[in-house]
């Protein structure tokens, strides 16, 4: 797994590629926590179009993520749900928990 | 079979073997996938639970095709077991619980029943057995 971030203005954006599961799954969390609860970032963006798979614990970093961001007020967008993120976040029932878009430009618009 | 030490690290590989083996068999893709899903949930719960996050512990997995009978058909399908020799699991957190009740600590269970026609637990000798059934569903079932 891969987790590269990229910034504009007071959003960033985590592109993930590969496979998210138990062994680096900790790394998405800490990535995106600190991004929240340190450095404050308003509006967080992971992009999963390049997540080949999702499990049960990258689905609950992601929900970490939400939570933190919902407490300090800044927002978590998922955007490019490969098929994987999709089917377990379908199967969870958390496609309406999450806010979700097709692409960066739909996210940055929002 | 297929035998790996409790190493979170051979999930990726163990994923690969089962992805593989279930297009092989002819299960649609997005069995293909939820099979896979269920098999790697329950590894890493072995890993966590099981053997509390010790890196190098025993994990024994056996496919063999499965049949069964269901209102006078025959039905072929995929029988996975996988066998560790970790502590002993409470059987009652193996059941199902309605979606909403469902922390996320639970999240993976539910999704191999999700994923499954059969999922059974055993404690034999030392051994914790959890045994899966998956049967090739019809076209239609497919999507």
């Amino acid at each position: 797994m891969q987790i590269l971030a990229r910034r504009h203005d007071k959003t960033v954006i985590f592109d993930v590629s590969g496979d998210i599961d138990f062994a680096n799954s900790p790394e998405v969390r800490q990535s995106v926590l600190r991004e929240i609860r340190e450095i404050r970032t308003s509006r967080v963006v992971v992009n999963l179009s390049q997540v080949r798979y999702i499990d049960s614990s990258g689905v609950a970093s992601l929900i970490e993520g939400l939570k933190a961001a919902r407490d300090l007020g800044s927002r978590f967008i998922l955007i490019g749900l490969s098929t994987s993120a999709r089917e377990v976040l379908q199967l969870s029932r958390l496609t309406k928990v999450f806010e979700i878009y097709d692409n960066e430009e739909q996210a940055l618009a929002a | 079979m297929l035998a790996v030490y409790s190493n979170p690290r051979w999930l990726s590989v163990v994923r690969g073997a089962v992805e593989r083996l279930t297009e092989t068999l002819g299960f649609p893709a997005v069995q293909c996938r939820s099979i896979t899903r269920a098999v790697d949930e329950a590894l890493t719960n072995i890993v966590r639970h099981s053997y509390g996050n010790r890196l190098d512990e025993p994990i024994a997995l056996y496919f063999r095709r499965a049949q069964r009978s269901q209102q006078g058909e025959v039905e072929s399908g995929l029988e996975i077991l996988l066998c560790d020799r970790g502590r002993a699991i409470d059987p009652n957190r193996l059941r199902g619980r309605p979606l909403e009740e469902i922390q996320l600590g639970g999240l993976g269970l539910d999704l191999i029943r999700q994923a499954m026609d059969t999922v059974e637990f055993t404690r034999k000798g030392l051994t914790n057995q959890l045994r899966f059934v998956k049967c090739l569903a019809s076209a239609s079932d497919a999507s």
